[in-house]
C-alpha cells in the first residue's frame, strides 16, 4: 500500500487518504504517550523517593539536615546530610569554577581562533574525553592525582592558608579531599561543556561578527561584543549540563575521597562525602532501614537537581527579548 | 571628516580564485557613489576591500593600493580595526547585535574605541539617531532591544551605529535590499542627507535607486562564468544613464544584458 503506481493512486484516493490520517494519529499518540511515559517516569521516582524517605525519617533519631553521622543501622539510628551536602555542592562548585572557564576557552578556540584543520581534530578529541568511563577517571584521581597534589596543597597551605578553607590541619597526608574530587569533576565535565558551548559559538550569525569587525574591533573585541552575548545562554545551559553531572557523579568520586564522614570546612583535608559516593558505599552493606536512609539522601540530590536547573532557566528566560532569537 | 578615496590597480582573491582583476577609480569625498553590475560581478568584494573587510574571510587577499586621502589603507604599518574605525559599513541585512538595547548599539563602536563618559554618550546616541532619521520613533525605548524595531528601523540603527565613530566613509552594501518600498525610501532620503558629511560609497542592485541616490555611479561587469569582474566604466550618474561610453553599460542598463 505504500507504493502503488500512478493508476492504483487515482484509484484508491480515498483509502490513501485514510490511511496518511492514521498515520497522523499513530504518530501523534506515539509522541504524546512518549511525552506522558517522561511524566510518569518522573513522578514514579518521585513517589518512590519520597515514600521510602518518610519511612527512614519516621524513625531518625537525630536531625536529617545538621547530623554529621551515617549510622541507620545502628541500635540508636542516628543519619543526617550534613557532611552529604556541604561535600557535594563544594566539589560540584569547584569543579564549575575550574571547569567552566577553560570549557568556554576551549570552546572559542575551536570555534573562532584555530585553523579549520587544528579545529576539527581537536574538537574530536574533547569530544572522546566525555567517552573516558567514570571508574577510568576515579583510577587515574587516586593513582595519580592524588600522590601529585601533595605539592599544589602545600603551597596552598602556605600562601592561602589564611583563607581558612585552604588551610591544611594535617600536612603530607594523601589528597584524598574534596578539593582533589573538584579538580577531578572539572575534568570529567569539562567535555560536555566544551561540546555545547562549542555549538552555541559556532551559530553565531556571520552577520553578527562582521558587524562588529566593521566597527573596527579587535578579534577579542568581536568575541566580547557579538559572541559572548549570544552564547550566553548556551553557556548556562552547558554549565547546568555539567554541573548536573558533577552533582551526581559516583564512582570516580568514591574512589578518591578517603571514606571518613567528618564534616571540614578545610577543603584539603581528607574525608568529606558526597549523596551519590555516601549511597554507592554504604548501599551493599545496608539494612532495611539504612537503604530507606539512603533513599532519603538520594531525595534531596533530585531536589537539588531539580532547583539548579529551575534556577537556571529563569536566569535564561529574564533575559529572553535579548536573547537574539528574534533576530 | 569626509576624504577622497583612490584605488590603483586593485586584485582581490579568495583563495587562488581572483574575483576582481586591476580595478582603478577616484572617489570624490562628500558624494555619492553607486556600484551596479551583475551578481558576482565583484562589486561588495570590492567595497569590502575599501575598509579591509575582504580579508576576515579565511584564505582572501587583496593586491593593489588604496588611498584615503594620502594614506594607503593597505601600506605595511596599517592597523586593519583603525581602517574600519575610520571607514564605516552598513551591511545588506540589517544586522543590531541582538544582545543590545537600541541605546547600547549606537554607542557600541565608541565603547570599542574606549569612550566611557555617559554625557558623551548620551550625546552621541541623540546626535546618530537624528542623524539617521530614527530618534523621534525610538527616543522613548532606548532601552529597549534593538532586535524588536521593523527591518527599515532596524537598518536606520546600523546607520546610527556606523556614524556615530564619525567615519570618513561610509559603505553600503545593498542597503535596502531587504526593505519594503516605503523604508528603502527612507533610507535613500537619509542617504541625501548624509553625503553632506560623508564620502558614501552604495552598492545596489536596483538601478533606479543608483540613479535617485547617486552622483555618480561605477559599472561592474565580468567577462564570463569564472572570471574575475572588472571595473567596466565610472562616470557622473546622469552620463552613465543617459549616454554611457561602453556599449555593455547601455546594454545593461537597458536591460539587453547577457
Amino acid at each position: 500500500m505504500t507504493s502503488s503506481s500512478p493508476a492504483d493512486a487515482r484509484g484508491r484516493t480515498p483509502r490513501r487518504r485514510g490511511d496518511s490520517r492514521r498515520g497522523d494519529a499513530v504518530f501523534f499518540n506515539l509522541s504524546r504517550g512518549a511525552g506522558v511515559l517522561l511524566l510518569v517516569v518522573m513522578a514514579a521516582i518521585a513517589g518512590f523517593l519520597t515514600y521510602r524517605s518518610a519511612l527512614a525519617l519516621g524513625k531518625n533519631e537525630g536531625n536529617f539536615l545538621t547530623t554529621f553521622e551515617w549510622t541507620p543501622d545502628a541500635v540508636k539510628p542516628v543519619f543526617g546530610i550534613a557532611v552529604l551536602t556541604f561535600g557535594t555542592l563544594v566539589s560540584a562548585l569547584i569543579a564549575m569554577l575550574i571547569a567552566v572557564p577553560v570549557a568556554v576557552g576551549i570552546a572559542l578556540f575551536i570555534s573562532h581562533y584555530a585553523p579549520r584543520r587544528i579545529a576539527q581534530p581537536f574538537a574530536y578529541l574533547v569530544d572522546l574525553l566525555a567517552a573516558v568511563p567514570s571508574i577510568v577517571y576515579g583510577l587515574w584521581g587516586v593513582l595519580f592525582l592524588v600522590p601529585h597534589m601533595n605539592g599544589l596543597t602545600s603551597w596552598m597551605d602556605q600562601y592561602l592558608g589564611w583563607t581558612y578553607i585552604f588551610d591544611q590541619s594535617s600536612s603530607g597526608v594523601p589528597a584524598r579531599n574534596l578539593f582533589t574530587v573538584g579538580i577531578l569533576l572539572a575534568i570529567m565535565v569539562l567535555p560536555i561543556i566544551t561540546a555545547v558551548t562549542r555549538e552555541v559559538f559556532r551559530q553565531v550569525p556571520r552577520m553578527h561578527e562582521e558587524a562588529a569587525l566593521a566597527l573596527g574591533a579587535t578579534r577579542w573585541e568581536m568575541v566580547r561584543t557579538a559572541v559572548l552575548p549570544f552564547g550566553r545562554p548556551g553557556i548556562i545551559s552547558a554549565s547546568m549540563l555539567g554541573l548536573g553531572r558533577a552533582l551526581g557523579e559516583t564512582i570516580a568520586v568514591a574512589t578518591v575521597l578517603s571514606t571518613n564522614s567528618k564534616l571540614s570546612l578545610h577543603l584539603l583535608d581528607p574525608g568529606g562525602g558526597t549523596f551519590a559516593e555516601n549511597i554507592a558505599l554504604k548501599f551493599n552493606e545496608a539494612q532495611p532501614l539504612g537503604r530507606d536512609a539512603l533513599m532519603a539522601s538520594g531525595l534531596v540530590l533530585f531536589v537539588i537537581t531539580l532547583l539548579v536547573n529551575g534556577a537556571a532557566r529563569v536566569i535564561i528566560a529574564r533575559r529572553k527579548e535579548y536573547s537574539g532569537a528574534a533576530a | 571628516m569626509a576624504k577622497r578615496i583612490d584605488v590603483s590597480g586593485l586584485s582581490a582573491y579568495y583563495g587562488s580564485t581572483r574575483a576582481i582583476e586591476d580595478i582603478s577609480m577616484t572617489i570624490e569625498p562628500r558624494s555619492v557613489t553607486a556600484f551596479i553590475g551583475p551578481s558576482g560581478c565583484g562589486k561588495s568584494t570590492f567595497l569590502r576591500t575599501l575598509n579591509r573587510m575582504h580579508e576576515v574571510i579565511p584564505g582572501a587577499r587583496v593586491e593593489g593600493k588604496v588611498m584615503l586621502d594620502d594614506e594607503n589603507l593597505y601600506g605595511a604599518n596599517v592597523d586593519p580595526v583603525a581602517v574600519r574605525r575610520s571607514v564605516g559599513m552598513v551591511f545588506q541585512r540589517p544586522n543590531p547585535f541582538p544582545t543590545m538595547s537600541i541605546y547600547d548599539n549606537v554607542v557600541a563602536g565608541l565603547r570599542l574605541a574606549g569612550v566611557k563618559k555617559k554625557s558623551v554618550l548620551d550625546g552621541v546616541v541623540e546626535r546618530s539617531l537624528q542623524g539617521a532619521n530614527l530618534w523621534n520613533e525610538v527616543k522613548d525605548r532606548l532601552n529597549k532591544p534593538g532586535a524588536g524595531l521593523s527591518g527599515g528601523q532596524q537598518q536606520r540603527l546600523c546607520i546610527a551605529r556606523a556614524i556615530a565613530v564619525e567615519p570618513e566613509v561610509l559603505l553600503m552594501d545593498e542597503p535596502c535590499s531587504a526593505l519594503d518600498p516605503i523604508s528603502t525610501l527612507a533610507i535613500e532620503d537619509l542617504i541625501g542627507e548624509l553625503k553632506s558629511q560623508f564620502t558614501i560609497v552604495i552598492v545596489t542592485h536596483n538601478m533606479q535607486q543608483a540613479a535617485r541616490v547617486s552622483d555618480r555611479t561605477a559599472f561592474f561587469n565580468l567577462a564570463g562564468v569564472g572570471q574575475p569582474g572588472k571595473l567596466i566604466e565610472l562616470d557622473d550618474t546622469q552620463r552613465i544613464f543617459s549616454n554611457p561610453s561602453v556599449q555593455a553599460t547601455e546594454d545593461y542598463i537597458s536591460g539587453r544584458f547577457g
